[in-house]
């Protein structure tokens, strides 16, 4: 199982608010930094201190254009978060048959 | 990416698989909860089925990970669910046994949630559902091919 880089991921979407902010910019589009503001119902600084969360992860992306910051969501980034689905889906699967072949043997 | 029966509003999040044993709940019940049957369907652990305590499955370390899987029991309902964390790679999830008694045996729903619990918690009073975000999350995540 190689799921290490799904963490920036999980742990960037943990948080109700970053799950808000990243749908919000899935859905929408490209925002500025106001408008999530006003969309998250949270302090400006706390919707940056998330935003800085988001871009670490590589979930999010900026541009400056004069004052504001301007936000777009990244769906790409979301891919180790999938991968770690699929990996453990794998796993799972096999791990069940495996307890059906032990219940098997058990005796009743 | 999921298993059968699973419902597709969960699908970003969790890896569901539900299986049906021609075995009473008993018996799957041991095998879910007995360290040593536990260690030949899954993995070498010090298990016990205890609410709060800490205990470790182990496997073949492979390069850049030691194969341990450090968890928590959190739920333990005698023959019905059974729910411990699951921190690797510095990442906890969570894993929640659900099963029912069905005609000749059991119905066994598995969960391996990607959230931790109270992170779910904290989401289900927060003013956006979760269904919403994963609705979407699903459109996104199909996109990507």
């Amino acid at each position: 199982m190689k799921t290490a880089n799904a963490n920036p991921v999980f742990r960037a979407l943990a948080d109700p608010t970053r799950r808000a902010i990243f749908e919000e910019l899935t859905r929408q589009g490209e925002q500025t930094v106001h408008a999530l503001t006003r969309y998250a119902g949270v302090s400006q600084p706390a919707v940056s201190k998330h935003l800085t969360v988001l871009k670490r992860a590589k979930l999010v992306r900026h541009r400056r254009e004069g004052r504001e910051t301007h936000y777009r969501a990244q769906p790409n980034a979301l891919a180790p978060m999938v991968d770690w689905l699929d990996q453990y889906g794998a796993f799972w699967r096999k791990r069940l048959d495996s307890l059906e072949a032990l219940l098997e043997r058990m005796e009743p | 990416m999921n298993g059968s029966g699973s419902n597709p509003t969960e699908g970003t999040r969790s890896v569901v698989i539900e299986k049906e044993f021609k075995h009473p709940a008993e018996k799957v019940w041991r095998a879910l909860t007995e360290s040593p049957l536990l260690a030949q369907w899954l993995m070498t652990n010090d298990f016990e089925a205890v609410a709060g305590r800490k205990f470790q499955f182990r496997s073949e370390p492979v390069p850049n990970w030691n194969g341990v899987i450090d968890c928590e029991v959190l739920v333990v309902e005698h023959l019905k669910r059974l729910s411990y964390s699951w921190g690797a790679f510095g990442h906890d999830s969570v894993v929640l046994w659900t099963l029912t008694p069905v005609e000749g045996g059991t119905h066994v729903r598995m969960e391996h949630s990607g959230f931790s619990a109270d992170q779910q918690q904290a989401y289900r009073g927060a003013s956006y559902g979760w269904q919403k975000f994963i609705g979407n999350l699903e459109r996104v995540v199909e996109r990507l091919g």
